[in-house]
């Protein structure tokens, strides 16, 4: 195939910067562990399970015996369990998250913690936080008050926290795959 | 090689395809309408019946109308001319009536179960959200539809090569084949959700459905459905626009590569729209953002060799200098501007979507209205800014009357792309601030985060005003055209010459050979999606019984 000289230079131009895009990507995930939230577990939906369940409940922020600071909420049209959190600044946070009817978004606004909430499934994410308040909204249509499903979340300076509550220790469950 | 038909046949075919047509403005004229609704509704104006009810409702018809049903029928329209033109004649007529009827049953069923309100699940119908049957058998009746014409462009395609011998069919037709291959491929997944999940558990068979199971099998759908969307555009820009704007196409063989590796990695990619996704491994999630890097590739060649055809144009025209030849191009032609205007927009709207693609940077923007900006800059500009100038284009030609209101016809594509700016722009930016999309309100109980999104909001609203004005524009052409044009003999349809064709003209080559890429693309989506599939059914899953929310 003839192909014109500048059109060939353009070809292997995007082609390097495409794999210049992805190999950045590739890069910062397996070097810093970038990867979106991509936890593989799942529980019986039915709202007695996920209320009872230590997983996911009970919903709140906790501490473990590692000082480790853990989050576990609930999504429902049209809250989300707990509706307000106060969290420690610059520490890590995990997130436990799942749904007892349809599929929500959990979206902490103006920060990259974000994750799906799909009922019968688990959802995790670990991000840290600037002090401040943060709004948290639902991103995914969820019905008829879907606008007004969100929660408040208060960062505090790590110095003047104290957990709601010390929780026993989760049993790691490791990803399926 | 035209063949001399009765002239009743002559006539049913021009018919199916402005029955297309029909459809097609139709419904883009309704969507339009509710997009409107929405557009008032964000900026918080009052207005009659607005509730959140109704606005989600409107939402879900505009995605229906707009996404499947103005495209593809659309898209099924524009394929019989193109395989008419190649091969003299629609194949298997009293078929495609039939598959026409069958899908705009299927449009009907489904627009009856939205309008009553027992449907506001959006277009992308994630459950355990539950629609009415309807609402799924009607869509899974425009998809089997769309097949009887998928068989159609394949028969067309294969009898114009087998006419030809040793030379290639005609860039439109390859274009036009691919896409109907792609579509074949695409929609196994949508049709599995819906025969083995959706339409049982909605009936009542089972009780219980996976929504995970749900989502994997409507993205692996989902977004080859855009690219569903986008190649009938790209096969206009490649073989009507250079001809319309008074040139040649620069390098033809490369646009048969295009077409040929859109094919093979269309489907694949489908996991960067679950990227913030449970349920999924991040390694297959990385491997999907390969893949949609890699299918970046023949957008980004298409861009040099037009932008090259228009160049040609413009210079052929008298505009002389490095960019002279812009301004000399014929800018008020709307089949021309529209196609131009869509290219501009197309340009933000590729950019943003590589950013969307970013696995790390989606988690900043996923599900904000930075999304909904994005698409209606790709399918809401290069695909439906395009088909509209088509549309001024065939319709007069097939339906044998001149186009009607001919000066809005010219200001259309401009009132388009204003209010596309207007709109779009302004939601990226909110989207970057973090506002969720598909909201009936912004306030949030007057949360201080959610302040700084209500100016921009008010923006793409105005936005929203122009794009309006331009549906409506549009709307009146076509119907003005089609039932007061002016009676004219029916026109014949001409490709763009290319620029540099051989003497004797081209052979077959290796991107000819669309079933082997067909194969290869099969191989590719086997890659991407066996084992995280074969992965997902071996947890143990609860599944959802069906809720309606709405």
């Amino acid at each position: 195939m003839n192909v014109d000289l500048y059109e060939r230079i353009w070809m292997w131009g995007v082609g390097i910067v495409l794999a210049g895009f992805f190999g950045t990507m590739a890069f910062a995930t397996i070097s810093s562990g970038m990867a979106p939230p991509s936890h593989i577990e799942t529980i019986d939906p039915n709202p007695a399970t996920v209320m009872t369940d230590p997983r996911v409940a009970p919903q709140g922020v906790s501490q473990d015996a590692d000082g480790h600071v853990h989050v576990r909420m609930v999504g429902l049209t049209f809250a989300w369990l707990p509706n307000e959190l106060t969290v420690p600044a610059n520490t890590p946070v995990t997130f436990h998250l799942t749904s007892t009817d349809v599929v929500h978004g959990f979206e902490i606004v103006r920060t990259n913690g974000q994750t799906t909430v799909v009922p019968g499934y688990i959802s995790q994410f670990t991000t840290t936080f600037d002090p401040g308040e943060y709004l948290i909204a639902c991103n995914e249509y969820c019905g008829v008050g879907h606008q007004t499903m969100s929660a408040k979340l208060t960062v505090v300076p790590a110095a003047s926290w104290t957990a709601d509550r010390v929780a026993a220790p989760t049993p790691e469950v490791a990803d399926a795959h | 090689m035209p063949i001399d038909l009765p002239a009743r046949t002559d006539t049913s075919e021009r018919r199916l395809i402005l029955a297309h047509v029909w459809v097609a403005v139709l419904a883009f004229g309704v969507a339009a309408a509710m997009a409107m609704m929405q557009a008032i509704s964000r900026a918080n104006l009052a207005l009659p019946y607005r509730s959140a009810r109704m606005y989600y409702m409107s939402v879900t018809a505009h995605g229906v109308l707009m996404a499947l049903v103005f495209t593809t029928f659309f898209i099924m329209g524009l394929g019989y001319v193109i395989a008419r033109k190649e091969t003299g004649r629609i194949r298997w007529l009293g078929f495609s009536w039939g598959m026409f009827w069958l899908a705009l049953v299927g449009v009907a069923m489904t627009g009856y179960t939205i309008f009553t309100f027992q449907a506001s699940v959006l277009y992308t119908f994630y459950p355990p959200m539950q629609a009415h049957p309807l609402f799924y058998i009607g869509l899974t009746l425009v998809v089997v539809g769309s097949w009887g014409w998928v068989a159609n462009m394949i028969a067309s395609w294969r009898a114009a090569r087998s006419q030809r011998a040793d030379r290639p069919v005609s860039l439109a037709m390859h274009a036009t084949a691919a896409n109907a291959m792609l579509w074949a491929l695409a929609t196994i997944g949508v049709a599995a959700e819906m025969l083995f999940q959706l339409i049982p558990w909605s009936l009542g068979w089972v009780d219980r459905i996976d929504p995970m199971l749900s989502r994997m099998l409507f993205w692996y759908f989902g977004h080859p459905l855009v690219y569903f969307w986008v190649l009938p555009a790209y096969a206009i820009w490649y073989t009507l626009l250079p001809k319309e704007a008074g040139g040649k196409l620069f390098s033809e063989p490369l646009g048969r590569m295009v077409f040929a590796l859109f094919l093979v990695l269309s489907t694949p990619v489908g996991f960067h729209h679950q990227f913030m996704d449970p349920g999924i491994s991040a390694n297959w999630k990385l491997f999907h953002m390969l893949n949609t890097m890699a299918v970046t590739f023949p957008s980004l060649v298409t861009a040099f060799t037009i932008c090259a055809s228009l160049e040609v144009a413009g210079r052929l025209r008298g505009g002389k200098g490095l960019f002279g030849w812009i301004a000399s191009l014929p800018w008020g032609n709307p089949v021309v501007s529209s196609a131009l205007l869509a290219m501009l927009l197309f340009l933000v709207g590729g950019f943003g979507g590589v950013v969307n693609a970013a696995y790390a940077l989606n988690s900043v923007v996923h599900n904000t209205s930075w999304i909904h900006g994005h698409f209606h800059l790709t399918v809401g500009s290069a695909v439906a800014l395009t088909f509209m100038g088509t549309a001024y284009w065939l319709v007069p030609r097939i339906s044998g009357r001149q186009l009607e209101l001919g000066l809005l016809a010219k200001i259309q594509p401009y009132f388009w792309f204003t209010g596309m700016v207007l709109f779009a722009f302004p939601t990226h930016i909110t989207g970057l601030m973090g506002l969720p999309r598909r909201l009936f309100e912004t306030g949030y109980n007057g949360a201080p985060q959610a302040h700084v999104w209500e100016r921009l909001t008010s923006l793409s609203a105005l936005g929203g005003l122009f794009l309006f004005v331009g549906a409506l524009f549009f709307v009146m052409v076509m119907l003005g055209t089609l039932l007061a044009g002016k009676k004219t003999a029916p026109a014949d349809i001409e490709w763009a010459e290319s620029l540099s064709e051989p003497a004797g003209g081209y052979r077959v080559g290796i991107w000819d050979r669309l079933g082997m890429w067909w194969a290869v693309a099969v191989v590719v989506v086997l890659i991407a999606y066996a084992i995280p599939l074969w992965n997902h059914l071996q947890l143990e899953r609860f599944g959802s019984p069906g809720f309606k929310p709405f």
